[in-house]
């Protein structure tokens, strides 16, 4: 059967040599990637109009074609809905013949939006999103989640801090779903390496004040208490816990911190935090030369979803291009076959079920005097080799 | 007084923890001052709310995008011209009311005669694109503003630590109250502005100049936002989301301390503060909606409000 596959195609593809026209090729003459993220909300930093940027970035340096055809970029703003991304998503693909969706922030929208793109069999390219679901309970031969997810934060910063000897643990939760989920799989990693959870308490995405949660973790009694929160709910949690003296007694821990919230934080408060992240713009030559590039065209320093949107679109289009056509399944293999290797992926590659493994950093927040500009926010404590931040894949999200 | 019973039994029992029902007395006092302070911020932007609806009749949605603005001018004081937090406490305000005066002047004022859902709307949109103006400009993720040398540290109290900046979000915020509705309710000051408001034909047959009176009223009403955003720079995130998360919860405030009544908007405010702070306590995933019930209660019960008067 495979051999018979085999002649066939060799067959067309000399037909498709001869007539001067590829075999599969490109669907209507044109890589079409639609980048779809918060552009104005609450994570309009973590990625927004700077991952527009970073596609614009790979696609500029892959040389703007692909197979002789033109790669073109198309972005929406998603409003953190994900009725709004999915219905974006949906017209993309059938009024605008999207071939592969970028960007991707908050866990619900990606949710939506990875159904629609698996049921149109296109490719879904996961950039800022934490939820591990993409690639275990919603797992898809169609997704690829880049950048980082919640197993990574919680083995990359819980588990050493559990090992050291910070056993007992409270959490200030976000209550939707990328809290709970992060709140869930950090307890079982607490649990796994001898801790408990104390406590926690599930706080309103958007809560302006947080004292009460603080006063309720300084009762727990709790050696750590972990913020499973982001951006400003991460801000505000943290100041206020510095404010009533939390952070002098007890160990505070930001699960999820990217770089934009780190820089607004006062270093006399969050310094000396820990953090798991994907992607630190100052950890050598070629990611400060990348960075340099973006912050010129962007004005700020990429956060990790900025660089990791860049590393999977160009190995999406690398992938394109050895496959010689854009049709999702024959480019998702190549995808998993081809290992990405740019500044951001690091020994990496793409798992059968989706899960883009590669370094992870453990980084500290560094103190005001040893910073030397404004975008000098961290310290590298250690990598974290991919296997070991990553959880290992499901039986049943295994797609050769 | 709670604190200081709670801290003899605490006394008399040694180690053993002071609970009353299984609820630990020295976490509930905590609890309920944070829910004050809290309070005092809802008081200040609801009384600024309750002047320009009451005296005005002007729904101002845009008072949460005021109060973003407090703050973030506060933070650009200090980054761009060195200015410090007093006197940012002290400028800001003025700077927005005048800020406010001009918007009055320029876009409130020609649909004054309108019907009330036009100034609303009016607002509402200053209110978007400031906030769009800001996010594009500073993003999204938050400035920091450092809390001011003197008012670092804290006191322990019995039942908690209590940080000295609350305690001067409470002395300074309830000064600025009792005194707004001090003069607005005690001064003949104030009585020329709701004589003005309630029959402004008749004042200016008096010689009263109803139109000033109208736009000062309307800048003042707004300072009491920036004043509210100064107050809150170093301790919540300066974020262009600040105030349209904070401003439908100071709406629902206003109509349950009943439109435009200057003394229940400040009461509301404090004691809307202390019911959150406790759901906050007991049932942490209500906070943001408690709220919202007692407005619906209340609306069903009292229509005009607790304490508005029966139109």
């Amino acid at each position: 059967m495979k051999a018979m596959k085999k002649t066939l195609l060799a067959v067309a593809m000399s037909v498709a040599a001869a007539t001067g026209v590829q075999a599969e090729g490109i669907s209507n003459d044109v890589v079409k990637i639609g980048v779809l993220a918060d552009m104005g909300g609450v994570y309009a930093d973590i990625c927004g109009q700077g991952c527009v940027t970073a596609v614009e970035m790979a696609v500029e340096d892959f040389g703007g074609t692909v197979l002789g055809k033109p790669i073109e970029i198309v972005s929406a703003d998603d409003q953190n809905k994900p009725d709004v991304g999915s219905a974006k998503v949906r017209q993309w693909i059938e009024d605008e013949n999207v071939d592969v969706v970028t960007g991707l922030v908050a866990s619900s929208v990606t949710g939506a939006v990875t159904k629609v793109l698996t049921d149109a069999k296109k490719i879904a390219l996961i950039s800022a999103s934490a939820s591990n679901a993409f690639t275990t309970k919603a797992c898809s031969p169609y997704n690829a989640h880049w950048t980082y997810n919640v197993a990574a934060l919680a083995n990359g910063t819980v588990k050493p801090m559990v090992e050291s000897g910070k056993k007992k643990w409270f959490f200030i939760t976000a209550d939707y779903a990328f809290g709970h989920a992060l709140e869930g799989i950090a307890t079982k990693v607490i649990e796994s390496s001898g801790g408990e959870v104390v406590g926690a308490v599930r706080a309103p995405l958007g809560t302006t004040d947080f004292s009460s949660y603080v006063l309720q973790a300084q009762a727990s009694g709790a050696d750590v208490v972990g913020l499973a929160n982001a951006g400003t709910d991460f801000v505000n949690s943290l100041k206020t816990a510095a404010e009533f003296g939390l952070t002098e007694t007890t160990d505070v821990a930001g699960l999820l911190v990217f770089t934009p919230n780190a820089q607004a934080l006062d270093p006399a408060i969050a310094a000396g935090m820990k953090a798991t992240t994907g992607f630190y713009w100052d950890m050598d030559d070629q990611t400060r030369e990348w960075s340099a590039r973006f912050k010129a065209r962007h004005g700020s320093i990429p956060a990790m979803p900025h660089a990791g949107a860049y590393s999977m679109t160009m190995h999406y289009l690398n992938a394109v291009k050895a496959a010689g056509t854009d049709e999702s399944d024959a480019v998702m293999k190549q995808m998993k076959a081809s290992k990405p290797d740019d500044f951001f992926a690091r020994n990496a590659y793409l798992r059968n079920d989706g899960r883009m493994v590669h370094d992870m950093l453990l980084v500290s927040i560094k103190d005001a005097a040893s910073r030397q500009s404004a975008d000098d926010i961290y310290n590298i404590e250690a990598t974290i080799p991919g296997d070991v931040a990553f959880n290992p894949m499901l039986p049943e999200c295994d797609f050769k | 007084m709670k604190g200081a019973v709670a801290y003899t039994i605490f006394a008399s029992l040694g180690d053993v923890m002071a609970t009353i029902f299984g609820i630990n007395l020295f976490a509930l006092s905590g609890q309920l001052l944070v829910g004050l302070i809290n309070g005092s911020f809802y008081a200040l932007l609801s009384l600024g709310l309750a002047i320009i609806f009451g005296l005005l009749k002007i729904i101002n949605f845009a008072q949460g995008a005021m109060y973003m603005l407090g703050a973030f001018f506060a933070w650009m004081a200090l980054n761009y011209m060195g200015i410090n937090y007093w006197w940012a406490l002290l400028l800001v305000p003025l700077a927005v009311g005048v800020l406010a005066i001009l918007m009055e002047r320029f876009l409130v004022r020609p649909i004054a005669n309108e019907d009330h859902l036009y100034s609303l709307l009016l607002t509402f949109g200053v209110a978007l694109v400031l906030q769009g103006l800001f996010t594009h400009f500073y993003g999204s993720s938050g400035l920091p503003y450092q809390i001011p040398t003197e008012l670092k540290g804290g006191t322990k109290l019995p039942f908690m630590y209590l940080p000295n900046y609350r305690a001067w979000i409470i002395v300074s915020s309830l000064v600025v109250c009792f005194s707004t509705w001090w003069v607005i309710e005690k001064t003949k000051l104030g009585a020329y502005l709701r004589a003005g408001t309630e029959n402004p034909q008749l004042m200016q047959g008096f010689g009263i100049n109803v139109p000033l009176i109208t736009t000062l009223t309307f800048g003042f009403g707004v300072a009491l936002a920036a004043f509210a955003g100064v107050l809150a720079a170093p301790v919540y995130s300066v974020s262009p989301e600040m105030g349209s998360n904070i401003l439908i919860v100071v709406f629902a405030i206003v109509v349950i301390g009943g439109m435009g009544s200057i003394g229940g908007a400040i009461l509301t405010g404090l004691m809307m503060g202390v019911v959150e702070g406790l759901t906050k306590f007991f049932y942490p995933e209500a906070s943001t909606t408690v709220i919202f019930l007692f407005m619906v209660i209340v609306l069903l019960v009292k229509p005009a409000g607790l304490f508005g008067k029966e139109a």
